[in-house]
């Protein structure tokens, strides 16, 4: 099959590449740059695992071609806080709130949440729970999740967490 | 090595606070290792020919096309796959006439499921083994498809199997377990009621979030087959391979790296795991193989699967005379692991928390064209839990009673235990009434009671409905003899070794194997409180048989009520080993020290004293032991659980019912769980969340469907409909805490119990928003167009 040339800016460093064009970015990024990190859970973008963003925009990674991201500019997991002592506020929440089990969904998750409160720094729940929709997690039943988003929305705003967010002593 | 003491001589115990988990760093930064991360040199990737029917005869199959086809390395039918096509193994055959069919990884003349695996192609390319697919050449015969339980058992119907040894019938088995009490008919005697009532308790797919994947490497050290899979069951699937492949168990590695999500459905010996070992070895390279979600779909175990015929018979004042079950379950087309198990782990909860005089079970299994069924969360469990809070609101309606009144007047009061159930259970400890007053008073029961008058009265389109469900289950799987006893062919015993290494770090191995349930931190909170380390020197080592080599997983909530109890004896036997080398170094005898915040401390002398740490240390350079002291600070502990723990609550829903669109909407849940002793109750809360949201999906939006012909209908994560947030509310969630008597640390299991609790409450309080109109029972899962038929057709309209 005939390969296309691109160039795609993931995580700070841009890889110059060439793909058949029915490659999906999630694939690329996984087998092809070895970003291992963003992740497949579905056939029919349905579950939201792959979601990365793209020039700050939260996309379904399994629904983008490569050869649409070439030019653009691709954050995924790995790329939000390099090393595990740096956290974007957004993983610092799903931490503290237990917004995560098996990790699977996660990444997608975080993703999906940053974008969300991109475009709502102030989400009621229920905005959460809808903005959210396009992002299954089959371990944590959501509440946690929402929790996660509350309290990311209220450390980057620098509010003070409310008790029911803290989840008690450690 | 260092002598410096821990300033404070107590140092607050880990147990018990919802520290954060340790897993999540590396999770949340994507420094994840799922199966389908690993690329080995000389890799080929693993494409699998299903097939679209339910129902044929291979009239024709070559896969010599495929074999010209780019990037194509091999490929295989049963026919030259030859010795090497394993058959997938059932460790349960639960009669000794059980029909326990030939279950070849590709199947052999005859596909029975659609997505039967037929033929294989494996190519140097992940997208060319797939396009090589469609070189193969195959041809079907048709055959109608066995679909529905009750035709399948008919004479003269179809046979899923039809070869030489076929017994002529679909029936797998039947099963019957008798009370411990009088007959149930004699019973029935006394009472002035009988409700009857059919359930079908529809059936699931697991659907964890990151599909399989198997890894196979013949390129191991020593000979080694490694085998990196998303599996729940590492040490079972080594024994198993073994078995199934002839190959040397003490050469296979089986590695189940970060698994995302199981649910039961990891829990499983699957064919794809089995071809990637035979063709790893017949190839002498790696072999991989991600299912697609399309496949998990067809190809991953099933869950659930019953129909349900329950009597109750009870006084008219509510007493329970007598319970009889009488069940069809569906096996699928193949036994699997513990296919005809699965129903039988509910036949001793049927009767859950009541005290009765008869009881009386029944189950035949049934082979049908569909994939084959398994445990799925909760496994037999959240199918008896069902029928039992179901049918006891049914019989409220029909004696005119409240339904918790009803519950109270027949439940085992808390100073009733220990006591043997008609099932021949003995529960240790519960408290019912504790969970249960907790549960009402935070749902404000009296007051969603009154509104519902309000609303009924009104004639309010929304109507509200309330439903209660008060459960136990058994968990902890098992005592050994007990799975023994019910031809279970493996053990239920835990493991734990733990080892002091000279810098004071401590490596916990565990034979169980998490994938989402935080046991790395749990673990290390168990093990932190008893040698009084930090939570973070301790590492802890799981699901690699290399590393951890004895086990036996994670399922059945068996985890912290069987391993827990390994990790507490292992630390408290390291700490013996220690006590001995610090009273020889502080020149005292043993009976002379205690051990306080991780030191040896000489009674009634301040001074005299030494660390853990420096203990091991000693015991690494073994300059100074006492004689007949081996070096090295380590030890070990393989539990066997003398009994099942019983968890148990109370949960409580309240529904808005759309009268005119059929719609659902669930406004509050609540549930107060008693799990015995907690390590962590953040995870625990964690659990019953996630396990509430399964048993939600079951009642209100899963359920799988097939065409006549068996095809599937719901195949797609688009089409089977695992809820989003946006489908879920928050959950008001509490505990109470009655130690388990049956092992040390007093703990009981969690995993499932949000899942089997919450179905019945959910069904439970759409019937009681519906009663009025004459509605009586709902099918699962509810979807509006359901709900909306059931009351047209109560209302005697024609939907
Ligand atoms: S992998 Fe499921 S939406 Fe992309
Ligand atoms: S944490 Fe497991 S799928 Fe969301």
């Amino acid at each position: 099959m005939s390969q296309i040339p691109i160039s795609v800016t993931v995580d700070g460093l841009t890889y110059d590449d060439e793909v058949e064009p029915r490659t999906l970015l999630v694939h690329w990024l996984r087998e092809s740059i070895g970003r291992v990190g963003t992740v497949v859970g579905c056939d029919t973008s349905s579950c939201g695992a792959c979601t990365v963003l793209m020039d700050g925009q939260s996309v379904k990674s399994c629904s983008v071609l490569a050869v649409q991201a070439n030019g653009h500019t691709v954050t995924t997991i790995q790329g939000l806080a390099e090393g595990e002592d740096n956290w974007h506020p957004v993983q610092a929440a799903f931490k503290e709130c237990h917004g995560l089990q098996c990790g699977y969904c996660t990444p997608g998750m975080v993703l999906a949440s940053i974008d969300l409160l991109q475009n709502n720094p102030d989400p009621s729940e229920q905005e959460i729970r809808e903005g959210l929709e396009g992002n299954l997690c089959r371990c944590t039943g959501y509440h946690n999740i929402v929790k996660s988003v509350q309290y990311a929305a209220n450390t980057m705003a620098g509010k003070d967490q409310p008790a029911e967010l803290t989840g008690g002593a450690r | 090595m260092t002598d410096t003491l821990p300033d404070k001589l107590e140092t607050l115990s880990p147990m018990g606070r919802p520290l954060r988990r340790k897993e999540d760093a590396r999770l949340l930064h994507g420094q994840t290792n799922w199966t389908d991360n690993i690329q080995l040199p000389g890799t080929v990737y693993m494409a699998i020919l299903r097939s679209p029917m339910a129902h044929a005869r291979i009239t024709h199959l070559d896969v010599t096309p495929a074999l010209s086809e780019p990037h194509v390395v091999a490929a295989y039918s049963a026919k030259e796959l030859g010795d090497l096509n394993g058959a997938v193994p059932c460790v349960w055959p639960v009669t000794d006439d059980m029909q326990a069919p030939a279950f070849p990884a590709l199947a052999v003349d005859k596909v029975r499921h659609v997505g039967d695996c037929v033929a294989v192609v494996l190519a140097t390319d992940r997208n060319a083994a797939y396009d090589a697919l469609d070189a193969i050449e195959i041809d079907y015969d048709q055959l109608p498809a066995v679909i529905d339980l009750e035709s399948a058992l008919q004479p003269g119907a179809t046979l899923v199997h039809d070869g030489a040894d076929s017994p002529g019938t679909n029936e797998c088995y039947t099963y019957h377990l008798p009370g411990t009490g009088i007959p149930y008919d004699e019973a029935k005697t006394k009472a002035d009621v009988v409700v009857k009532r059919r359930f079908i308790n529809q059936r699931l797919i697991p659907a964890f979030m990151e599909p399989r994947a198997v890894v196979a490497s013949p390129m191991g050290v020593s000979n080694e087959m490694t085998v990196w899979s998303s599996t729940q069951i590492p040490h079972i699937l080594r024994v198993l391979l073994a078995l199934v492949t002839g190959l040397p168990e003490n050469s296979l590695r089986i590695i189940a790296p970060d698994v995302g999500g199981g649910f039961g459905g990891k829990l499983q010996i699957y064919r794809e795991e089995i071809l990637a070992v035979q063709i790893a070895r017949q190839l002498g390279r790696p072999v991989k193989w991600t299912e697609t979600r399309s496949e998990n779909m067809v190809a991953t175990h099933h869950g659930r699967g019953q129909v349900q015929d329950i009597e109750i018979a009870a006084t008219k004042n509510g007493k329970l005379l007598g319970m009889k079950v009488n069940l069809l379950a569906d096996m699928g087309a193949y036994l699997q692991i513990i296919t005809p198990g699965t129903p039988l782990l509910g036949m001793f909860m049927y009767p859950g928390i009541y005290k009765m005089d008869a009881y009386d079970f029944n189950c035949i299994g049934v082979f049908t064209n569909k994939t084959p069924t398994d445990a799925y969360r909760g496994a037999g469990r959240p199918e008896s839990t069902y029928a039992m809070e179901r049918i006891m609101d049914e019989l409220a309606a029909e004696l005119n009673m409240d339904p918790m009144e009803l519950r109270k007047k027949n439940w085992i009061n808390h100073e009733d235990f220990p006591y043997a159930t008609i099932a021949g259970l003995v529960y240790d400890t519960g408290n019912y009434e504790a969970a249960t007053d907790k549960a009402m008073e935070m749902f404000d029961y009296d007051s969603l009671r009154a509104e519902q008058q309000r609303r009924r009265a009104s004639g309010d389109p929304v109507q509200l409905g309330i439903g209660i469900s008060t459960f136990t289950e058994m968990c902890g799987l098992a005592p050994s003899r007990t799975l023994g006893a019910l031809k279970y062919v493996a053990g239920g015993w835990e493991h734990c070794t733990i080892r002091m290494l000279p810098t004071g770090k401590v490596e916990l191995i565990t034979g169980t194997s998490p994938h989402g349930q935080g046991h790395e931190t749990a673990w290390s909170q168990i093990a932190a409180d008893i040698l009084g380390v930090g939570v973070d020197d301790i590492e802890v080592i799981h699901s690699d048989t290399g590393r951890a080599p004895y086990g036996m997983d994670t399922y059945g909530s068996r985890s912290l009520a069987v391993g827990g109890q390994a990790i507490k004896k292992a630390a408290e036997r390291l700490i013996e080993k220690a006590r001995v080398i610090a009273a020889h170094q502080l020149e005292c005898s043993v009976d002379d020290l205690e051990y306080v915040g991780g030191a040896f401390r000489v009674k009634g002398d301040a001074e005299k004293a030494q660390p853990l740490a420096a203990v091991a240390f000693e015991a690494f350079s073994a300059h100074n032991l006492p004689d007949g002291v081996e070096p090295t600070l380590q030890a070990e502990s393989t539990v066997d659980p003398q009994d099942f723990s019983y968890p148990h609550g109370t949960h409580l829903a309240a529904v808005e019912v759309d009268t005119e669109t059929g719609k659902t909407t669930l406004r509050t849940y609540v549930c107060v769980d008693d799990v015995g002793v907690q390590v962590n109750p953040m995870i625990v809360e964690g659990q019953v969340h996630g396990g509430l949201a399964q048993g939600i999906a079951q009642a209100m939006y899963e359920g799988v469907e097939y065409d006549e012909d068996g095809n599937l209908l719901t195949a797609s994560l688009a089409d089977y409909l695992v809820p989003s947030a946006a489908d879920l509310p928050s959950f008001t969630t509490s505990t109470t805490e009655t130690p388990s008597t049956t092992n040390p640390l007093g703990t009981k299991g969690v995993g499932e119990a949000g899942t089997i609790a919450s179905t019945p409450a959910i069904i439970n309080a759409i019937v009681d928003a519906l009663r009025p109109m004459g509605v009586t029972d709902v099918q699962m899962p509810a979807s509006p167009q359901r709900v909306w038929r059931t009351l047209q057709e109560a209302k005697g309209g024609n939907a």
